[in-house]
This record gives C-alpha cells, sequence and structure tokens, in this order.
C-alpha cells in the first residue's frame, strides 16, 4: 500500500507549472488535492514518473462570484466552496451536491476542479457542471482554452484536459432567473460512492409555469448524464409528468451491473430521483419567485 | 537499487518545527509515525476509508495517509498527541471518550479525537444526530458507535464548562 517512486515538482507560478507539464509530457501527473490520485498510486493503480504538485502555486486558490458565473480556482477544496456563502446564494446547487461528496474530511483536502478533470462517473461536480452550462479553463505551454462541460467529458476517468495542460479554473454559470435546483442521491454507506444521483434545474415563468427543466444523472453512464426534460412538464406548467420524465430518462441513461447494485435496481433510483430532484428544484423555484417581492 | 531523492520540508507538528528531508512518496501518515516516531497515529486502511490516521493540518481533519508529507510545506499539523490539555493532560475530547467508554481496543480512537476536536470548533453543542453525522467518516469494529455518540456531546460539555473556546483544533494549532 504504498506507493512506487516519483520525482516531485514544487512550481510556485502558472507559468513554472505548464512549463514542467509540458517538458515532462504523458510522464507528468498534477498533484491537487490528491484525495482520488493517492490511494490510485498506494493501491498501484497509478504510477506516474513525476507529480508537479499545485498546492503553491500563486493565484489558483481563488473563488469569483459575478453577475453572470462562479469560477472556481485549482487549488480550492470542496469544503471552501461548500462552505462560501456567495456561492451558495449565487448557485445552491453546488453546496447541495457537495454535501454528497466523500466525507468532510475528505473534501478537506480535495479540490472541485481535481475532481471535475479526475471524471469518475460516479462523481457529483461534473453532474453539477454540465447542468450548470460550465466549462473548465486549460492553460499549456501552447497557449489557453476553455472547453464546455459538453466536450470536458470523454468518458470514464477521462476528461479532453491533456498531458501537458493544467486546469487552472472551472466556471460555472449561475442558472436564469426564477429557477430551482436540487441534488439528491443514494449510496450503500454514508459518504461512499452514489449507486446513483441526480442533479436538477428548474426554471420557471411569473405565472410559475415550468419554462424549462434538465437533470444530470450520475453512475448509470460513461460520465454525467444530461436529460433535457421540458417534454415532461404538465399541459399546465405546474409539474411533471412521472410517466414521461421515466421515458425520457430512460432514453439517456445505460446503467451497468456491478458488487453495489444491479443495472435494473440503478435505473429504478434514477427514475424514483430524478422524479424527486425536478419536484423540488421546481417547489424552489416558486418559493424564490414568490420571495423576490419582499427580499428584490 | 539507488536511493530516492530526499526532498526538504519543513512544517510544525504539534507546535513544533521539523526540518525533514523525505523520498516524494512518503504518505504523511509514515512520516508522523516513522520520521517523527509519534506513534499515536493510527494506520488502518491506507486508502482514505477508515479515518483512523486522521489529524488536523491548519486546523481542519485530514486523512494522513492520502497526502504525501513533502506537499505540506509550511502547513501546521496537530496530532492526536496535540489534542491535550495546556499541562499534557487529557484533553476535553479524550475525557469525554473515558467517561463514556467510548473506545474498547482503541485502534481508530485516535481518528476520532482528532476529527471530534476540529468538529467541536466548528460546532459546540451538537445534537446526537449532528455527533453521529460529524463521525460518520470513521469506523470503529468495537464500539457499535454508540458510546462515541454520547462522547462527543459529553467533550462538548466538557468544554463549555472549562470555558475552553477553542483546542488544538482552531486554526493556528497547539502552540502556534
Amino acid at each position: 500500500m504504498k506507493p512506487s517512486p516519483f520525482t516531485y515538482h514544487r512550481p510556485g507560478t502558472i507559468d513554472e507549472a505548464v512549463e514542467m507539464l509540458g517538458v515532462l509530457g504523458v510522464a507528468g501527473k498534477v498533484l491537487a488535492g490528491g484525495q482520488s490520485l493517492v490511494p490510485l498510486m498506494s493501491m498501484r493503480l497509478a504510477a506516474p514518473e513525476h507529480l508537479v504538485d499545485i498546492n503553491h502555486v500563486a493565484g489558483l486558490d481563488r473563488v469569483e462570484v459575478d453577475e453572470r458565473t462562479v469560477r472556481i480556482g485549482a487549488t480550492v477544496r470542496h469544503r471552501d466552496v461548500e462552505l462560501h456563502e456567495g456561492v451558495h446564494a449565487a448557485v445552491p446547487l453546488i453546496r447541495q451536491a457537495l454535501v454528497h461528496v466523500a466525507h468532510p474530511t475528505v473534501r478537506n483536502r480535495g479540490t472541485t476542479v481535481g475532481s471535475l478533470v479526475h471524471a469518475d462517473p460516479a462523481a457529483e461536480m461534473p453532474a453539477v457542471l454540465v447542468l450548470l452550462d460550465g466549462a473548465v479553463e486549460l492553460r499549456s505551454t501552447r497557449g489557453s482554452r476553455s472547453v464546455p462541460a459538453a466536450e470536458f467529458f470523454v468518458g470514464p476517468m477521462e476528461s479532453s484536459t491533456a498531458a501537458d495542460e493544467l486546469a487552472v479554473a472551472a466556471t460555472f454559470v449561475r442558472p436564469p432567473h426564477g429557477s430551482g435546483t436540487a441534488f439528491h442521491e443514494l449510496a450503500r454507506r454514508h459518504g461512499d460512492y452514489a449507486m446513483c444521483g441526480v442533479g436538477a434545474v428548474v426554471t420557471t415563468d411569473a405565472d410559475h409555469a415550468v419554462t424549462a427543466a434538465r437533470a444530470a444523472l450520475i453512475s448509470v453512464g460513461a460520465g454525467p448524464v444530461l436529460v433535457d426534460l421540458a417534454g415532461a412538464v404538465t399541459g399546465s406548467g405546474g409539474g411533471f409528468k412521472e410517466s414521461a420524465v421515466r421515458d425520457l430518462v430512460d432514453a439517456h441513461i445505460d446503467p451497468e451491473d456491478d458488487i453495489h447494485a444491479t443495472a435494473q435496481y440503478r435505473r429504478h433510483l434514477a427514475h424514483v430521483l430524478t422524479t424527486r430532484v425536478l419536484d423540488e428544484a421546481y417547489a424552489a423555484a416558486v418559493s424564490a419567485r414568490r420571495g423576490e417581492g419582499v427580499v428584490s | 537499487m539507488t536511493r530516492e531523492t530526499l526532498v526538504p520540508v519543513a512544517f510544525r507538528v504539534n507546535g513544533a518545527p521539523y526540518q525533514l528531508e523525505l523520498p516524494a512518496r512518503r504518505l504523511l501518515s509514515d512520516a508522523i509515525r516513522h520520521d517523527l516516531r509519534l506513534t499515536g497515529t493510527h494506520v488502518g486502511c491506507e486508502h482514505g476509508v477508515c479515518g483512523a490516521c486522521t489529524v488536523l493540518v491548519d486546523g481542519r481533519p485530514v486523512r494522513s495517509c492520502l497526502v504525501f508529507a513533502v506537499s505540506l510545506e509550511g502547513a501546521d499539523i496537530t496530532t492526536v498527541e496535540g489534542c491535550c490539555d495546556e499541562d499534557g493532560g487529557m484533553g476535553p475530547v479524550q475525557q469525554a471518550f473515558q467517561d463514556c467508554h467510548g473506545l474498547q481496543c482503541g485502534f481508530c480512537t485516535p481518528g476520532f479525537i482528532t476529527t471530534i476536536t476540529a468538529y467541536l470548533d466548528e460546532n459546540p453543542d451538537p445534537t446526537a444526530d449532528e455527533a453521529r453525522e460529524a463521525i460518520s467518516g470513521n469506523l470503529c469494529r468495537c464500539t457499535g458507535y454508540q458510546n462515541i455518540v454520547a462522547a462527543v456531546q459529553r467533550a462538548a460539555e466538557l468544554r463549555a464548562s472549562t470555558g475552553l473556546g477553542s483546542g488544538p483544533g482552531s486554526t493556528g494549532g497547539a502552540g502556534a
């Protein structure tokens, strides 16, 4: 249970870090929180020759909230994002999902951007990025690019980050006015990987009718599975047809059997949890609209 | 076999400064036990599941088996040895574990003590449900957890009665 030897690099600036990654190529790997990478190395499932430790890189530890987006730097810990009141006020979905990420002890060290790059199909934050039309900013000596969530997750444990690229930040777009969100998941043990998890964003108009509804599901596909559920809204716009939700979800997910749950059970969870988060997100949207007369 | 390159790193443990030269792959848990000879920190699963190796890094609980020691340049680390009171006697969380019979074999206890010490800084008066949630990342194979939940609440009482506003878990660390 000990990692194999590697050469350690501790850059102090983004330029130094990308320079190193550029030279090292596929032999190099970025170390941020290490909450996924270190156990993989201890179990010898990963054995990078070089680790570029970005924990001491200046400027990567910022959280920025503006009118349109929430931007989270590469070394910001899950726990800091979770406890950030500005982030929660702007996008409640982020905290709603983060409380399901492992345990607080792991969230104290693990980073949100690291979790995105790791691209575990059971991870919560990739679903949030997809749901909020987010993007990941990548830097290398070749230049900078921003990859939208829809193109970022390539497959299980695979993002579109190239070997010489450093993910410097992730940006989440604030949902439109009149939106509500929710996130739920079910795991065998508290803090363990979800057998299925679902996040939703529901947007309403001034008459409380649903104008847009989307859900992102985890652990039921190769990556986060985005489902547009506008087609499942009832005629009056005041809720969702359960059978239509089920059909739309079924058309998108591809769950597999494993030691934790059968594919059939995951499918059942996907139906139940999607219905639950949609109802909750809709209720949150309505109460936000009701509250705004008083608040704003 | 060639010798591994050593990487210099400096951090504080329980208030004392250390300057070490370690192989890059040395886990913090091993650095604490083997290099510093502080064997209060226990290593259970060594892949982040059991919580036995939990220490405080800058006041926050972290799994020491999931961190490379060389990555903690400048950090302030508190182990179970640092969770005692000022005279070196038992701290409130340790006392509460004794009062409530919160341990049997004791292997998992250091991880619980550090986790709870930091948690009570955050929430000085937890309900039984909150206490249970707070320890949910730590495994104990002996007790069945009932007495540990009771110990969390007892430790909160002890802290309140002795006016301990902040323990070693508060940012800055013991003796910082």
